[in-house]
């Protein structure tokens, strides 16, 4: 099998100079390729269910650039690298396997200069506040801003025909959401194409990670997509203590378990009003919302803070569970999913919803593996993958969670997804509260004599959640490039709304909720 | 549509009441009266995520659940800079925002009111200035009120809002 046959050579690359296992989250080993091998891989990678996780670009210790791709597939995660010298000007593009690559490419091209042979080379993150010749990621100095500042002017690929008018929207957008740019390509009220155009919050977080010690990465890494910080801080510390060689004890693990099956439930609870309240049910808003603030009421009560940001640590969690936290948060989990069981009747019984959530943005199956749809919506369009079920990092081995998968892909498939999900949550919160380790919750990391690369991988709520950090022997960050699974999922919105009408991009966009700071860095 | 009307009469109302207005949080000078005459009891705020991670966004929608019930308070989050008398802002701003965050506060009509909502819109937060960011928020446009916090608690956040449209203690 061809797809086996990377994973021997990483292996066999492992023995021959100990470089090949990949520290941090289990099953991961790294390659490195030539150049006619880069895109062969890719090629088997898709051809036999090969996951893209992120692409990357990073720089070896001579100062020469280097091209990494992480994949999933059933025998664990392959990082490969593809070293580029420095008389190469550019690298052969995997766009035709894996799409949502395109954007990733274009990101590196923009951050580190490195050009692709793939048709499409329009800028992505970068927009007008700095130079095409200045690349954050390798240029030390920056360049002065413009005295007054500008907007570029992005080429937009433009629809023509009889009656087809353009809608811009954004980047500020008519509620409280994040900022990005949506250019609509209408007939009437039905959408012919959309084209997102984001990078809009783009704040430098890569490069602020190589300022920082590694042992306080973690607190920037909480703050990459801040609904997702304990997947985030988590992704990071185990990429961290693998390199660093920390053993956690159970406690520690299953504390973090809690932290993000917590952050999993609330980000639910809270999408399932708003999404209620997008298809005119303001009455759901009421009720999740309510029910929202009261698990984050219980988790301040418990852990300290309303989001826990700064929960995980190196080494463990910052606290621990005292025992009057444990009844706290049993007895609000079990309040509020009595409540999240009766509005699921109220919903599923809801005729006017109904209408609105049936049929509404659909993504096949077969478009969603095409396209690489992943996370909560990939499981919603038939893609039966979820971290902690197909390669459960400590404790979900032990915890044994339920994995839920729908085919239908439309708005009603999502929801259904996240109510199940919810209900999930609540069940591992409440074991790993009747069943928490006894023990230490925090120990010291110490920092490596030698540097390193580790990859952090968790499944947050959205989806998988990969993080790679490279660190040098001094303790300092060298790279550190954290993926939000946003970056596969935003280009299959632009799928998902085709032949829809333009009212109903709002309900279809919440029933994906994607990261826009995520994915701007 | 029994079962929902029976969940709505088993909920009841549980709105708190609000938290007082905290003149540490100032920034600019006292406020002057005519300005809080201007704007009467209503309030129009336009919300703006400038470049944050989306955690102080979070918090800002919790205002809107029935426990802080901001919109029973005549406080009302609106769809245009246009309708707005006070803007609420969070992160540092990105670089890529700087122009449309300048265009939105030259779209709100004067007199109006900017309140600064979390640690990167107050200090640049962990994000700092860089390349691609221009920091906190009055780097870029007057602040009024600023909230720390990361993210600053929807009882924080409601307090800097009225902070901004009470009048300063001693004037």
């Amino acid at each position: 099998m061809p797809l086996q046959r990377w994973f021997d050579q990483a292996a066999q690359q492992s023995e021959s100079n100990g470089d090949g296992v990949i520290a941090g989250a289990p099953k991961a080993w790294g390659l490195i390729v030539a150049r006619d091998k880069w895109r062969l891989a890719a090629e088997h990678m898709a051809a036999h269910g090969g996951r893209l996780l992120s692409l990357w670009a990073s720089r070896d210790g001579n100062g020469d650039d280097i091209v990494r791709a992480a994949f999933i597939a059933s025998p664990g995660v392959l990082v490969l690298s593809l070293p580029l010298t420095a008389a190469e000007v550019d690298y052969p593009g995997i766009e035709q396997w894996f799409p949502s690559a395109g954007r990733m490419q274009r990101a590196v091209a923009d951050l580190s200069g490195l050009r692709i042979t793939d048709a499409d080379t329009r800028p992505w993150l970068r927009h007008a506040a700095w130079p095409e010749s200045y690349h954050p990621l390798i240029h030390i100095n920056t360049p002065p801003s413009p005295a007054v500042p500008v907007i570029d002017n992005y080429a937009f690929v433009l629809v023509e025909g009889d009656g087809v008018h353009e809608i811009p929207v954004g980047p500020i957008h008519a509620g409280i959401i994040e900022p990005g740019h949506f250019r609509f390509s209408v007939v009437g009220e039905k959408v012919l194409r959309l084209e997102e155009r984001l990078g809009y919050v783009h704040k430098g977080i890569e490069r602020r990670f190589s300022e920082l010690p590694m042992l306080s990465g973690h607190r920037l890494a909480a703050r990459v997509s801040g609904d997702s910080a304990v997947a985030f801080s988590w992704a990071y510390c185990q990429a961290l203590e693998g390199i660093a060689a920390a053993h956690l004890p159970p406690r520690a693990t299953w504390l973090r378990a809690l932290a993000l099956e917590l952050e999993r439930l609330a980000n639910h609870l809270g999408d399932l009003g708003a999404i209620g309240n997008d298809a005119g049910f303001a009455f759901g808003l009421a009720q999740f919302s309510r029910l929202k603030e009261q698990l984050l009421r219980a988790t301040q009560r418990a852990l300290g803070q309303r989001y826990l940001m700064d929960f995980i640590v190196p080494g463990g969690t910052r606290l621990d569970l005292a025992s009057t936290g444990t009844l706290i948060l049993i007895e609000s989990i079990e309040s509020i999913m009595a409540e999240v069981d009766t509005l699921r009747t109220i919903y599923d019984e809801h005729a006017g919803l109904r209408d609105r959530f049936v049929g509404a943005g659909v993504v096949t199956p077969a478009l969603a593996a095409k396209l690489g749809l992943t996370g909560l919506a990939g499981r919603a369009s038939g893609q039966d993958f979820d971290l902690r079920c197909d390669l459960p990092c400590d404790p979900y081995g032990d915890l044994a969670p339920q994995k839920t998968v729908r085919s239908e892909g439309d708005v009603a498939a999502r929801v259904a997804v996240r109510f199940d999900e919810a209900t999930e949550s609540a069940r591992l919160i409440k074991r790993v509260l009747r069943h928490l380790p006894i023990g230490l919750h925090h120990v010291p990391v110490s920092i490596p004599s030698e540097g390193a690369l580790g990859v952090g991988m968790i499944e947050g709520w959205r989806g998988p959640i990969f993080l790679a950090l490279e660190t040098d022997g001094s303790g300092m960050i060298l790279r550190c490039h954290p993926h939000d699974p946003s970056w596969q999922n935003w280009p299959v919105i632009e799928h998902a709304v085709i032949d829809n009408i333009v009212p109903d991009f709002p309900l279809i966009n919440k029933s994906f909720n994607l990261s826009y700071s995520g994915h701007d860095l | 549509m029994l079962k929902t009307l029976r969940q709505i009469c088993r909920t009841g109302i549980v709105t708190e009441p609000p938290p007082l207005s905290d003149d540490t949080l100032r920034v600019a000078d006292a406020l002057q009266s005519r300005i809080l005459e201007v704007l009467g009891r209503a309030l129009c705020i336009r919300a703006i995520d400038a470049g944050s991670c989306n955690g102080c966004e979070l918090e800002i929608h919790a205002l809107n659940n029935p426990l802080y019930n901001i919109e029973g308070l005549g406080i009302r989050f609106v769809a245009s800079p246009r309708h707005a008398d006070l803007l609420l802002i969070t992160g540092p701003v990105a670089k890529n925002m700087e122009v449309a965050l300048r265009r939105t506060y030259d779209a709100t009509p004067d007199p109006k009111l900017v309140v600064a909502i979390g640690d990167c819109g107050c200090t640049g937060g962990i994000f700092g200035e860089s390349y691609a960011s221009c920091g906190r928020v009055s780097n870029v446009i007057p602040v009024d009120v600023a909230v720390p916090g990361c993210p600053p608690s929807p009882h924080q956040i409601l307090s800097g809002i009225l902070t901004a449209i009470s009048k300063a203690t001693g004037d």
